[in-house]
Parts: C-alpha cells; sequence; structure tokens
C-alpha cells in the first residue's frame, strides 16, 4: 500500500503542433502540499486539465490511488476523490455563497427528481444534512455572513474562499488549487495559507497548488515540480528550486543565447 | 429511373443546392465569428427578394433592382448586427439567440405590413427564363446560370478568405476573438464585413430563388433559412467549403429523393431536418469542420 | 413552519378561487381565464429549459401540438373517428386509443417528454448551440408529420368535436400543480443544478455536475407539461388543426418569459397576464389603422412587429425583464431583514 496518492506518468499532451506537456512525470504523496511552478504558458492548467479529465493527453497516464484514472469524464473525477478552482474564479453567479456551496455538497445529496418534486421525506432529510454541512464549511472559512448575499458581490479574496469552499463541499482527497493566491495582498494571502494548512489538517487532504507567488510557494509547499515548455525541469523541496540554475533561466529567460 | 429524368434531376439538384449553399455561407460564416446562429440570416434572403421585387416594380432595370436588393440586404444585415448584436457581444449567449429571433421575426412582420402576405408573382427578364429543350430535358437557362454563379461566387469568397488582408483576419477571429482583438485588429470592422458578405449572398441566392419558383412571400425565408443552416451543420460549421458541399448535398437530396419515392413528397422539407440529427448523432463537425467548440480553459 | 403554512395558505386561496369564478364567472370571462390559465402552463414550462437551465429552444409549439394531438386522439371516441377521419379510414391503432379526461391529457405530456428525450440524444451531447435550431425545426416537421398522415392525424382537416372536460376548475389546477412542480424543482438539488449549468457549465462539470442529464431533466419536464398545456388546449377548442402550432405561439411565450425574467416563475404567471393582456389590447393595430382623421389602412402584422421590436428592446436595455431570476417572494423576504 503506497504512500502515493497521485502519479502523473509520462504524460504527453500535443495540440496540432504545439507540445504542451512534454514526457511529464511526478509523484504526489498522500498528505502532501505539493507545489507546480514555472513562467506563464510552462503547461501547469494544462496538467490540471488532463488530471480533471477536460483534456486527453496525447500519450501518458493519470494514476490516481493506484487506479488509472487517464481520461476519467470531469464529473465523475469528481466522484474518484479530486476537486479543484479555477485560475479565474469560476462562481456560480447568479447563486448565493451558500447555494454555490450547496452545488459542492449535492455531490452527495441522494434523492430522485420524483423525490425532489413530490417533496417526500428524502428530500427533506437530505437537504437539511447539505445544509449543515454548507454552514460548517462557511464557519470555517469565515464568511457565515455573507451566506444569502450574491457571490459575486463579495471581496476577490472571499470569493476566493467561496471556491475553496465549495470544492471542499465534493469530500476530495486530493484538492487542485489553481493559483489560489492571485490577486491577494499579502494580508489575505497569509490567511489563505493558515487556511489551507487547517483545512489539510481537518480534512485529511492532499493538496496540489499551482502558483507564481514564490514567498506563498515557499511557505506552503512540501515539495514541488518545476515546469518550463511542458517539461519537468526541476523536482524537490523549494529552498532548492529557488538556487537551482535550470529553474532561475526559466524564470529569468535565458540572456547567453539572446 | 431514365438517362433523361436522371439528368433532369440532376440539374434541378444543382440549381435548388445552389441556393442552399449561397444562404449557407453566411450562416456558416456569422457563426464562426460570432459562435451566433443569425435566425434573421433566412429572412435577408426574403429582404433580397422583396427589395429586388420592388425595384421592378417600381420601374427599375432589372440589373439595378438586384443590385438594390443586394445592397439593402447587407445594409439591412449590417444594421443588424450594430443594433441588435453588437451591443450584447458580452452578454450571455441566450441573450443574443433571443435578439436573433426577434429581428427574425420582425423582418417577416415587417415586410409582411410593407407588402401583404400574399405571395407576389416575380418578374424575371427574358435572358434568365429562357428554356432549352434538350432531348426530353426541360432546362431552364436558370438552371445553369445559378449553379455557375454560385461556383464563381464561392471561388470569389475562398480567394476573400485566403488570400487578402480581411480573410486572414476573418479566419483568426473565427479561432480566437479575443487574441485578434489584442492585436490591434478592429474586430467589429471585421464583424461587419463578414455581415456584408454574408447578406449579399444571401440575397442573391433570394434573387435566385425569386427567378426560379416564381413567386415571393414574405415567409419564405424561415424554411430556406432553416434548411441552409442544416446545410451549412452538414459540410461543416465554420467552413465556408462545407457550407457550399452541405448545401449542394441537401439540395441532391431534396430532388432526387422525391423523384424516385414521389410518396415521400410531402416530407421534403424534413430531409434537411433529419440531415441535422445524423450529424449531431455520427459526427457533429461535420463533413469538412473542425471542432469550434473545444472548450476553452 | 412559517412557510409551510404561508404556502397552504396561498394553495387553498387559490383554489377557492378557482372553483368560485368557475361558478360564478360568465363565459366570456371564464374563456378569457381558460386562456391565460393554458398560457401560464406554457410559460412555466417553457421557463424551465430556457430561463432556469439557460439552454435556448424554441420547442413550445412542437410539444403543444404533439399534447393536444395526443389528447384528443385518445378523448375521441372510435365511431366518431371513423365518420371524422374524412381522408382516409383511421389506423386501427388510432381506434383503440381510448380514455378518461386526466389519463388522456396526461398521455399528451408523456408523449411529448419522450420525443423530448429522442431530442436530447443528439443534441445535447454535443456542445454548442444547436437545441435552437433543432426544435425550430422539430416545430416544423411536426406539422408536416400530421399533414402527411391523414391515417393519423386526419391530415390538413384536423380533428373536431374534442369533448370538452377542459374547464376552468381543470385549468387553474393544472396551472397550481406546474407552479408547484416548478418550485419544487428550482428549490432543489436539481434546480441548483440546472442554475449552475446555466451559469457555467464547465464549473457546473468541474463541480462533479452531469450536465448532458440535467439539460436532459428540464427539457423533458418542459415537454412533459407542455404537452399537458397542449392537451387541455384540445380540450378547450375541441378544434384543433395543424396549422395551429405555429412558430407564433413559441415566440408569444419568449416574450412573455423574457418579460417576466428567464427563471422567474412567479414573473412568468404575470407576464402571462401582461402579455395576454396587451396582444388583445393592440390587437387594433391589425385593423384599419386611423392616425389624426388619415386612414392607414388595414395591415394585418404590426401588431407583431411592435412586439418584435417590444422584445428587441426589452433585451437591449431590460434583459432581466420584471423580476430578474427571483422569485416574488423573494423581494419581499430582503426587505423584512
Amino acid at each position: 500500500m503506497s504512500n502515493t496518492i497521485l502519479k502523473i506518468e509520462n504524460v504527453t499532451m500535443q495540440f496540432g503542433g504545439v507540445t504542451a506537456i512534454d514526457n511529464l512525470s511526478f509523484e504526489v504523496q498522500k498528505g502532501q502540499i505539493y507545489g507546480l511552478i514555472g513562467p506563464n504558458g510552462a503547461g501547469k492548467t494544462t496538467i490540471f486539465n488532463i488530471i480533471t479529465g477536460n483534456l486527453f493527453p496525447t500519450s501518458g497516464f493519470v494514476v490516481f490511488e493506484e487506479n488509472d484514472i487517464t481520461g476519467t469524464k470531469p464529473n465523475r473525477v469528481v466522484y474518484k476523490g479530486i476537486a479543484r478552482t479555477f485560475q479565474n474564479i469560476r462562481l456560480f453567479k447568479s447563486m448565493t455563497v451558500l447555494e454555490n456551496i450547496l452545488i459542492g455538497c449535492d455531490a452527495e445529496a441522494n434523492y430522485s427528481y420524483l423525490e425532489a418534486i413530490f417533496r417526500l421525506p428524502r428530500y427533506f432529510k437530505r437537504e437539511k444534512e447539505i445544509k449543515e454541512k454548507a454552514y460548517k464549511l462557511l464557519d470555517i472559512f469565515g464568511i457565515t455572513e455573507f451566506a444569502n448575499t450574491n457571490a459575486t458581490a463579495l471581496s476577490y479574496g472571499n470569493q476566493r474562499k467561496v471556491e475553496i469552499a465549495r470544492a471542499l463541499a465534493t469530500n476530495p482527497k486530493l484538492l487542485l488549487l489553481d493559483e489560489p493566491a492571485a490577486g491577494m495582498n499579502s494580508n489575505e494571502t497569509a490567511e489563505l495559507s493558515n487556511i489551507i494548512h487547517k483545512i489539510k489538517k481537518d480534512f485529511n487532504l492532499t493538496i496540489l497548488l499551482i502558483e507564481h507567488d514564490m514567498k506563498f510557494v515557499n511557505a506552503m509547499c512540501d515539495k514541488l515540480t518545476v515546469l518550463d515548455y511542458g517539461a519537468n525541469i526541476f523536482e524537490g523541496k523549494p529552498a532548492d528550486a529557488i538556487v537551482n540554475e535550470k529553474v532561475i533561466s526559466a524564470y529569468l529567460g535565458d540572456f547567453s543565447h539572446a | 429511373m431514365n438517362l433523361d429524368i436522371f439528368l433532369q434531376q440532376l440539374v434541378n439538384g444543382a440549381s435548388l443546392g445552389s441556393m442552399y449553399a449561397l444562404i449557407a455561407i453566411g450562416y456558416t460564416m456569422v457563426y464562426g465569428v460570432l459562435r451566433l446562429i443569425n435566425f434573421a440570416h433566412g429572412d435577408i434572403m426574403m429582404v433580397g427578394a422583396f427589395l429586388t421585387f420592388f425595384g421592378t416594380s417600381a420601374g427599375f432595370p432589372f440589373e439595378l433592382a438586384v443590385l438594390l436588393g443586394i445592397i439593402g440586404s447587407a445594409i439591412i444585415g449590417i444594421l443588424t448586427d450594430k443594433i441588435a448584436y453588437k451591443p450584447l457581444r458580452d452578454a450571455p449567449k441566450i441573450s443574443l439567440l433571443i435578439t436573433a429571433i426577434g429581428i427574425s421575426f420582425f423582418l417577416e412582420n415587417l415586410f409582411t405590413v410593407l407588402f401583404g402576405s400574399t405571395p407576389k408573382a416575380f418578374k424575371a427578364p427574358e435572358y434568365l427564363t429562357k428554356i432549352f429543350h434538350v432531348g426530353n430535358i426541360y432546362l431552364p437557362i436558370s438552371v445553369i446560370i445559378i449553379p455557375t454563379v454560385t461556383l464563381a461566387i464561392l471561388a470569389i469568397v475562398l480567394w476573400i478568405l485566403y488570400k487578402t488582408k480581411y480573410g486572414m483576419a476573418i479566419r483568426a477571429l473565427a479561432f480566437d476573438i479575443q487574441t485578434v482583438k489584442l492585436m490591434g485588429i478592429d474586430a467589429d470592422r471585421i464583424i461587419m464585413i463578414v455581415f456584408i458578405i454574408g447578406s449579399a449572398l444571401a440575397a442573391i441566392g433570394g434573387v435566385f430563388y425569386a427567378v426560379s419558383y416564381p413567386s415571393i412571400d414574405p415567409l419564405m425565408g424561415i424554411i430556406v433559412g432553416l434548411k441552409a443552416f442544416a446545410a451549412a451543420v452538414l459540410g461543416g460549421i465554420g467552413s465556408v467549403g462545407g457550407a457550399v458541399v452541405g448545401g449542394f448535398i441537401l439540395g441532391f437530396t431534396e430532388i432526387f429523393v422525391v423523384a424516385m419515392f414521389p410518396e415521400l413528397g410531402g416530407y421534403k422539407d424534413a430531409f434537411a431536418f433529419f440531415f441535422l440529427i445524423l450529424v449531431l448523432l455520427f459526427r457533429p463537425t461535420g463533413i469538412m469542420g473542425q471542432d469550434l467548440e473545444r472548450g476553452r480553459f | 413552519m412559517k412557510n409551510l403554512i404561508r404556502n397552504i395558505v396561498l394553495i387553498v386561496a387559490t383554489l377557492l378561487f378557482i372553483f368560485y369564478a368557475q361558478k360564478n364567472f360568465d363565459s366570456y370571462t371564464l374563456s378569457i381565464l381558460n386562456n391565460i390559465g393554458i398560457f401560464a402552463i406554457l410559460a412555466l414550462s417553457y421557463n424551465l429549459i430556457n430561463g432556469v437551465a439557460g439552454q435556448f429552444s424554441l420547442e413550445p409549439n412542437g410539444f403543444v401540438a404533439i399534447g393536444a394531438y395526443f389528447t384528443a386522439i385518445f378523448l375521441l371516441p372510435a365511431d366518431a373517428k371513423v365518420d371524422m377521419f374524412a381522408l382516409v379510414d383511421p389506423a386501427p391503432i388510432i381506434l383503440q386509443m381510448k380514455a378518461q379526461f386526466i389519463p388522456a391529457v396526461l398521455m399528451g405530456g408523456i408523449a411529448a417528454s419522450i420525443i423530448a428525450l429522442l431530442l436530447s440524444l443528439p443534441v445535447f451531447r454535443v456542445r454548442g448551440d444547436y437545441l435552437a435550431i433543432v426544435t425550430l425545426g422539430f416545430g416544423f416537421i411536426i406539422r408536416i408529420f400530421a399533414i402527411n398522415n391523414p391515417a393519423y392525424t386526419n391530415g390538413a382537416m384536423g380533428l373536431n368535436d374534442i369533448p370538452s372536460n377542459a374547464n376552468f376548475i381543470w385549468i387553474g389546477i393544472f396551472t397550481l400543480v406546474t407552479f408547484i412542480a416548478m418550485i419544487h424543482i428550482i428549490y432543489s438539488k436539481y434546480g441548483r443544478a440546472m442554475k449552475s449549468v446555466r451559469d457555467d457549465e464547465d464549473a457546473a462539470t468541474a463541480m462533479g455536475i452531469n450536465t448532458f442529464k440535467m439539460k436532459t431533466y428540464a427539457f423533458m419536464t418542459s415537454a412533459f407539461f407542455e404537452g399537458i398545456g397542449g392537451g387541455l388546449l384540445a380540450s378547450m377548442l375541441t378544434t384543433i388543426t395543424p396549422d395551429q402550432f405555429s412558430f407564433l405561439l413559441t415566440f408569444q411565450l419568449l416574450i412573455i418569459i423574457v418579460l417576466g425574467g428567464l427563471g422567474s416563475m412567479s414573473g412568468a404567471l404575470i407576464a402571462t397576464i401582461l402579455v395576454m393582456g396587451g396582444m388583445e389590447w393592440l390587437r387594433f393595430l391589425d385593423d384599419n389603422i386611423i392616425l389624426f382623421g388619415v386612414d392607414f389602412g388595414a395591415h394585418p402584422g404590426t401588431r407583431m412587429v411592435v412586439f418584435s421590436i417590444l422584445l428587441i428592446i426589452m433585451m437591449l436595455f431590460a434583459r432581466k425583464g420584471i423580476l430578474g431570476d427571483k422569485e416574488l417572494l423573494a423581494y419581499f423576504k430582503k426587505k423584512s431583514k
């Protein structure tokens, strides 16, 4: 019984003539906070999309809990235990904060369409359960006061919290966060960092994180992979990444060949 | 089926297919750049026919009336975009679609008010209505002119798309509208050109239709428009060549199936619908299309 | 608990009104109420696929036709059919179809929803906006089928002398039932899922929602109630022909749900009354128009020109309609905070 929860095995992704992911491999252990960093366009969101089934890799495998889940449909990936947030916060704009989170909870609310229409007992039972769960999540993230506010009316930082809470509501084992600290000031970033550590502990999560903010990455990640042009140019501890030649030249460009 | 009848149906099919093709090009180009099914497009065909009719009734020579029809349709196309679609560029898609239906219904009823709902006889000039008899085949000259002109127009449109700057901009817009805007290209200008081309072609299609079935009515654009869109999907939505291929396939199918199975005659207008369902079931990108709808993340 | 009492009071009040009206109002008023009721049923169902699930569809006239024909055939006795079918003899199965009023109406709904399921498969599997075009074409195809299969439908002559069981009591009750069903769907995980598909389909998928299933549920439900509306319509009018179920019906419903606010069921109810009232009031536009003493003559179609312009203006400037996407009671809740 290995401790590896996610294994990216020799994944290559080609779009027409462009190689977005180049023979990428890395492993994430249970309970880790694992970082995925690299310059813009390196392929980080693309690998997320491959893990969640939005893209089917040209070759290679996505192995989750020792099962090959390559190409599983995105809505089924959630039931396997993987949830994600988006780089540009995709909350449901017409709904309140509570409703957004309930959508995440709905994954486990088992009642049928007819039970909903005829308001049979199971509807009431399950709705009560998920509402309690949703309020618990609101509490953890400190946004209970916004429960009945439209999601888009919140500050950017709070919207980000709603999105993470919503993903968390699906009971994931692995949480994919796509640039969660983007657009946040240092206070918000610190708060986010605390919340992520807390939910990781309380909910027994493994977290895979795409980020640009190196301070944040340093503080958060146990291990990381650096991507450049879709290839793995470094895998190891954040502290070692910062001083690695290949990593530095990837971020700065290679001036000696300019 | 003997050779005579076969050839007869062949030319009929080519003529009908041409009309579908001309209108389908407009649908496919607008869908390509705006991802919008321009429901009003079929009605533009009606507008072109009616403006031409109005021109001939007012005493203008036929050629001038046709020009009036084409220019008038292009103007209505541009106005439709400027007034109704452009303000909603960033609105949810459903708003655009509802507005397009509104424009379509508006044009149909406006022309009903202006011209009445009874069909009007369309007087085409002698040189378009001459009929040749080749053996047993009944060959109106229009049946030769229409496909020829259509293919010539197709060549021109393809030349514009692939050999001019504007054409390249149109194709780029169909691929990724955000990046095109970032490159400093006036996307609205390009979209306007797409509407001009599409509307002009639909007007020509309308004139051809009026010459072939010499009566026009304000609701003539609906069914033809629907079928032309189905043809565009069949050929591959977003592909101009596909629109033409789809148009001809539909035209030939309608003519030949009814010729071979006259009892199916009443279902002629339903073939387009069945093609649509078949395409969606088995090959959604159509015969020549690319996948325009791959999700963007 | 408070909500339950409020809801029960509202339902009882509505039922009392329905029975009172049927007993006491004159037949002209009742016929208006019947029309409003049926249009309300159609608008509420149309609102589900378009407004709540956000899938632009032009299906109503097609499913109304299906419901009307199925119900009419179930309601008509066999010998009436034998007499009525003038072009060819009725097909044997047509003669066998016989049912009481309510089951006949329900059959209309079931038939419509089965066809909706068949349409869902090619359309919803594919990305893109094909639902609108397919349903637009579907409306035309239904008419073609009705005309070309006289053994089943009596062709272009249509069906008449349909038993008229549809009085305001039945129509009123069906309207109430439709409204309650829609509200129950919206305030459940299925309504939430449909709205999420409307707001952001990719994010909905990322949250585990099977968007194909949700769209199909919405579409089939809309079809079911539109079929029921069609069945009630057939019984109310007692005569149906293939030409009756034209795109005009769908267009009117579209205006109604946009005016009421896409996604708001109470908005759809209010807008039904407004639009039907408006259509009647503006009827004079299709007759002789005399302005400042000048006779402009009669131009049929003027009324719909005005309505098309109204729709376009609404889309440009008042896209959210009267109630936006919320229910009437939600606005009262806010005020009490």
